[in-house]
């Protein structure tokens, strides 16, 4: 992303976002409330336009007017949400196709391939077993653990290259989030990258391999892992929250 | 217990059975007490007749509350769309062949009534007004439309019924039933097309893209969105379809009663919803039932005319209609939900004596106030 800006009306929501994801990294994306780690999660994945900039993918330069979810998806770029992944009374298999089902003629769902497929990945790419849970359930029977990895399921099968989590665990148990840090090992062992956006730094410090900290719509920070603890991290980003609330005080 | 449980599971999953059952009891019953008129066909072509034109509105009508939406304009639609045909008919009629007359004002109805669905799908989809607002508008402002043009007169369609479009849309076939007393019994055309319709409409909600989008609209529109559903293309196409069958509802009505008159349709709003919640169909959206649907609209259909032919009052009529529709919406709300177990224990558990500390096995001792 080069140069990207965001207004809602006369709001500016991000200014001058530079951001570069490697191939098989794992980015954590840290940010107080209205950060702007939202807004910059959906120009990036096509659901809003920047008001500004340019967008690369690959080295290639994406034409922003036409770029939205779908062609988003085909440049390689999927989204797990906090909690609007997924249609909650529908069946999982269609959870899994929505938006890009396999279809014959006139636009009719194969229902049997898809069905299979689904089961495949919930077999294979996410692990789930037994535990009376099928294609055919219904995603308010699942836990959130369970929810998320279909989610992340779902973007590995359609081969992301960069899987963009955002706040994938908050509403969830300790086992549950363990669950969900296990998905995201999986992404970075099948060679993918992850930008993963959340409160708990203790979860990022986990997995991340770099982590950008995003302040009233700006990068303030970029740190490789090897640079800083976990301790370190959490010290710079409080001072740096109440280096601004003085700022403001005075 | 784990035996029923089971057996109620996979009868739960079974579309539109629990609403199927409650039709079944209905007509039983109605057989029971009204042997006159429930043991002939003649009754039976009568609702397969006038049950046609709510029942092709209940299902267009799914797919907009399975989309989170409501439209209460159809009824206008339906009286705008028999004036169309009516207009078309009187005047093509005069330069040419009647039946290429009927043809002609069939497309213009259909042609119309998607008119208006698009137009409230628009103001839905790109104005964000809740549907039920834009629709109850609409519903004023069409049926305003219809009785000025046509001067709030009714208008006879008398040379229709020789029309080849009369017979194709609800003519009579003969010679399937036998009546020995009366001569001839003929099943009406339009349950026909109506049946060929729910099919259709039922394939399209379930496997087609367009109904999946429709449910996950229904679902949570923010999800569909960030799956790269087009919400508001989805949400103007769902309008203009409901326009369109409700046109084609209002054709069959006219061409039924070869009259056109400017409040057909009016009475239509209140039943046709309730056929559609009686089939299962959640209001909260997300989910649609088009078998439901199908029996839901006869059991509506069927109850007045069985209330009556009981012999007991006719001002029982809508308390029985009252009572019905409840108890199949909370059967089917159990049904769906699986709640029955839960309802079970909890008789059980009210069937106890206070403070004597009973649970039912694997439930949560009862909160106070619970």
């Amino acid at each position: 992303m080069v140069n990207i800006e965001k207004y809602f009306g006369l709001v500016c929501a991000l200014k001058n976002i530079n951001l570069q994801v490697g191939r098989n990294e794992i980015v954590g994306l840290i940010g107080d409330n209205g950060a702007g780690k939202s807004t910059m999660v959906k120009i990036l994945t096509g659901v809003h336009q920047p008001s500004r900039g340019e967008l690369y993918v690959a080295g290639r330069k994406v034409d922003l007017k036409r770029y939205n979810v779908k062609t988003a998806h085909e440049y390689g770029i999927e989204t797990v949400y906090q909690d609007k992944s997924l249609g909650e009374k529908q069946v999982l298999w269609r959870n899994f196709f929505i938006g890009r089902q396999i279809t014959r003629r006139f636009g009719f769902i194969d229902v049997k391939k898809e069905k299979e497929i689904a089961n495949e990945i919930m077999l294979n790419t996410i692990g789930f077993r037994g535990k009376g849970i099928t294609v055919d359930s219904k995603v308010n029977k699942l836990s959130g653990g369970e929810r998320q990895g279909v989610a992340i399921g779902r973007a590995m099968h359609f081969e992301a290259e960069l899987i963009v989590l955002d706040e994938p665990t908050v509403a969830l148990s300790l086992k549950e989030v363990r669950k969900v840090l296990n998905f995201v090992h999986k992404i970075k062992e099948a060679g993918k990258a992850c930008i993963y956006i959340s409160h708990n730094l203790q979860d990022v410090y986990e997995i991340s391999d770099r982590f950008v900290v995003l302040d009233r719509g700006e990068i303030v920070a970029s740190i490789e892992k090897k640079d800083t603890s976990l301790q370190d991290l959490d010290d710079f980003l409080l001072t740096y929250a109440h280096g601004l609330k003085d700022k403001r005080e005075s | 217990m784990n035996r029923t449980r089971s057996i109620i599971k996979i009868l739960g999953k079974i579309e539109g059975l629990p609403v199927a059952t409650v039709l079944v009891v209905l007509i039983i019953a109605f057989m029971i007490t009204a042997p006159d008129v429930f043991l002939k066909w003649r009754i039976y072509m009568s609702f397969l007749q006038t049950v046609a034109p709510p029942l092709i509105l209940g299902l267009g009508l799914t797919f907009v509350i399975t989309a989170g939406e409501i439209d209460l304009s159809f009824p206008a639609t339906v009286a705008f769309a028999g004036y169309v045909f009516t207009w078309s008919f009187k005047n093509f009629g005069e330069s040419m062949d009647p039946s290429l007359a009927a043809a002609g004002g069939l497309v213009l109805a259909l042609l119309a009534g998607g008119v208006v669905g698009y137009i409230n799908g628009v103001i839905v989809a790109k104005l964000n007004v809740p549907s039920i607002m834009v629709t109850l508008a609409a519903q004023f402002f069409w049926y305003g439309v219809t009785v000025l043009l046509a001067g709030g007169l009714q208008a006879a369609l008398t040379t229709i019924e020789n029309n080849h479009i009369h017979s194709l849309f609800v003519g009579r076939i003969y010679g399937v039933i036998p009546d020995p007393a009366r001569g001839r019994i003929g099943i009406p055309v339009q349950a026909l097309w109506a049946l060929a319709l729910t099919v259709f409409l039922w394939f399209i909600l379930n496997r087609h893209k367009f109904g999946e989008a429709v449910m996950f609209i229904g679902d949570n529109p923010n999800v569909a969105r960030v799956m790269g559903i087009n919400v508001e293309a989805t949400r103007i196409q769902l309008f203009t379809l409901m326009g369109v069958i409700s046109a084609f509802a209002g054709v069959i009505l006219t061409l039924e009663m070869r009259v056109f008159y400017p409040t057909q349709g009016q009475g239509m709003l209140l039943p046709v919803m309730a056929a559609v919640f009686i089939g299962g169909t959640s209001i909260a959206g997300g989910v649609g039932i088009i078998v439901g649907t199908f029996f839901g609209s006869y059991i509506i259909g069927s109850l007045e005319a069985g209330v009556v032919a009981t012999g007991i009052s006719g001002f029982w009529v809508q308390l029985v209609q009252g009572l019905v529709m409840g108890g199949s919406i909370i059967l089917n709300t159990l049904l769906i939900e699986g709640r029955l177990n839960v309802l079970g224990q909890r008789f059980r558990q009210w069937g106890m004596p206070v403070g004597t500390g009973y649970t039912p096995e694997g439930q949560i001792p009862p909160q106070s106030g619970d």
